[in-house]
């Protein structure tokens, strides 16, 4: 990919990762939309949506309580469906290597995150006697550069995951040993577990929500029969 | 026993402008005042109205009250924004704000996160799973989701700001509203019924029609939900997909 098609994808990445916690905290962040935008970008959405899917349904197990540390999907699921909707089709290993792309982006952006929210952390000790006289300039100062930043570290991020992942995913389909059938069973597993665990964990505590999920396979069951 | 002063009628402009800064009240999240700042960025068009304006003693003493720490879910930081606008127009003493600070902080944090984050937003992701599943096109299910997840989440910005400026300080009895009581246990159910039609439908279209694969893969995916949901807190999913599937991209590449 040359810089020219890396830098749409750079832009989509900055506005999605924004969307994370800055602004506007629509959702356009999670990776079933950033995904799939980022195929459209590419010129193939079903390619996008295929992997958003599949992050989505990991995605389900870090959701953003407060403080707490989480990958960043937005940046990621742009990522992964750039790098999976440029894959020539059928080849067997491109939906492993791209979900794995997009996995260690997430995690590395969710890092970035960390060190922004230090960031802001110093520049408010820097202007607090500012901040405690009540001036309006320091506080939009300080809320207009967090915003700005966070942008800018989504764009980063975006740049040199797609920088070192374009090329590794290049090469690791090229080599890919397994099978067509096995390759996708195996992402597919792995975020069943992922996505029925997350499920578990989150609503495990709800009255009678085993029978509520049980209902939901019998009218899976019955459409699997009358299909 | 708390008096109710009559509601101030904001400006139009006013009640927009801080509408709009609710979307970005995260800006400059951080871990020493976590979301205060972005109160103070909120709530700042409304203090405008202080007795002096923007240049007044009562408008930069209330703007640095009201960017010191505050801690509540995003989407419910409306409820506290409003609610501290009525409290500083109303001329409320800074102690009893500060106060009232501090006791909304707590709940307003728990409520939305329970109802926004381990709710709402899984139902909508399961949903969009589920439109996927049932053979959606990109544009359907990412429209689907983006509908779903919005019309909640606008709405509940939107009520947060008006309860908060309609009840001032006597707000938190609007936190028992039985949609922020109960909703979750029902979000949670209809979750639960949608992620057992979704999951299965997404992961046969995933792998395709006609594959005997689907069953093996049913089977295995149970065996691991239970392995995982026993290990509860002790691992994080995703952490476990990332290495079993480094592991796997290693091994496929080396054979």
């Amino acid at each position: 990919m040359s810089l020219l098609e890396v830098l749409p994808i750079a832009l989509l990445g900055a506005l999605l990762g924004l969307d994370v916690v800055s602004f506007p905290q629509a959702m356009i962040s999670r990776p079933i939309v950033a995904a799939t935008a980022a195929g459209a970008f590419i010129g193939n959405p079903p390619g996008g949506l295929l992997i958003g899917v599949v992050l989505e349904m990991i995605a389900l197990d870090t959701l953003p309580f407060g403080a707490s540390r989480y990958p960043e999907w937005g940046s990621a699921g742009v990522v992964g469906g750039a790098l999976f909707a440029s894959q020539p089709g059928g080849m067997p290993g491109a939906l492993p290597a791209c979900l794995l792309a997009a996995l260690l982006t997430a995690s590395i952006s969710g890092w970035s995150m960390v060190m922004l929210r230090r960031m802001i952390a110093g520049r408010l000790a820097r202007t607090r006697d500012q901040l405690e006289a009540g001036s309006r300039d320091a506080l939009l100062l300080l809320h207009l550069s967090g915003m700005s930043l966070d942008l800018l570290r989504g764009a980063l991020v975006t740049i040199v995951a797609m920088a070192i992942f374009a090329p590794l995913v290049r090469a690791i389909v090229a080599v890919w040993g397994s099978e067509s059938a096995a390759s996708h069973a195996v992402v597919v597993v792995i975020a069943a577990i992922v996505a029925g665990g997350a499920l578990w964990k989150v609503f495990h505590s709800v009255r009678h929500v085993l029978w509520f999920f049980a209902a939901g396979l019998l009218v899976w069951s019955a459409l699997l029969i009358t299909r | 026993m708390t008096t109710v002063s009559p509601a101030r009628d904001l400006p139009l402009r006013v009640k927009l402008g801080m509408y709009f800064r609710l979307f970005a009240l995260q800006g400059s999240w951080n871990y020493e005042t976590l979301n205060g700042t972005g109160v103070g960025f909120a709530i700042e068009p409304a203090l405008r109205l202080l007795p002096g304006g923007l240049n007044g003693q009562q408008y930069r003493a209330a703007l640095a009250r009201e960017s010191r720490y505050f801690n509540a879910h995003p989407y419910l930081a409306g409820v506290a924004v409003g609610a501290l606008t009525r409290a500083e127009l109303d001329g409320v003493e800074a102690s009893r704000i500060e106060r009232f600070r501090t006791a909304l902080a707590g709940p307003l944090g728990s409520v939305g996160d329970r109802l926004v984050w381990a709710s709402w937003l899984p139902f909508c992701s399961l949903v969009a799973i589920g439109v996927y599943g049932a053979g959606g096109t990109a544009l359907a299910v990412v429209g689907t989701f983006l509908l779903l997840y919005n019309a909640g989440h606008f709405l509940l910005r939107a009520w947060g700001l008006r309860i908060g400026l309609s009840r001032g300080l006597n707000v938190a009895s609007a936190l028992g509203n039985p949609v922020l009581r109960q909703g979750p246990v029902y979000i949670g159910r209809a979750a639960a019924l949608v992620g057992g039609v979704a999951l299965p439908l997404a992961l046969q279209r995933i792998v395709g029609p006609g594959r005997v694969l689907v069953g093996g893969i049913i089977v295995a995916a149970f065996i691991g939900i239970v392995l995982l949901a026993l290990l509860r807190e002790r691992a994080e999913g995703w952490r476990i997909a990332l290495g079993v599937l480094a592991v796997f991209v290693l091994y496929s590449v080396l054979t």
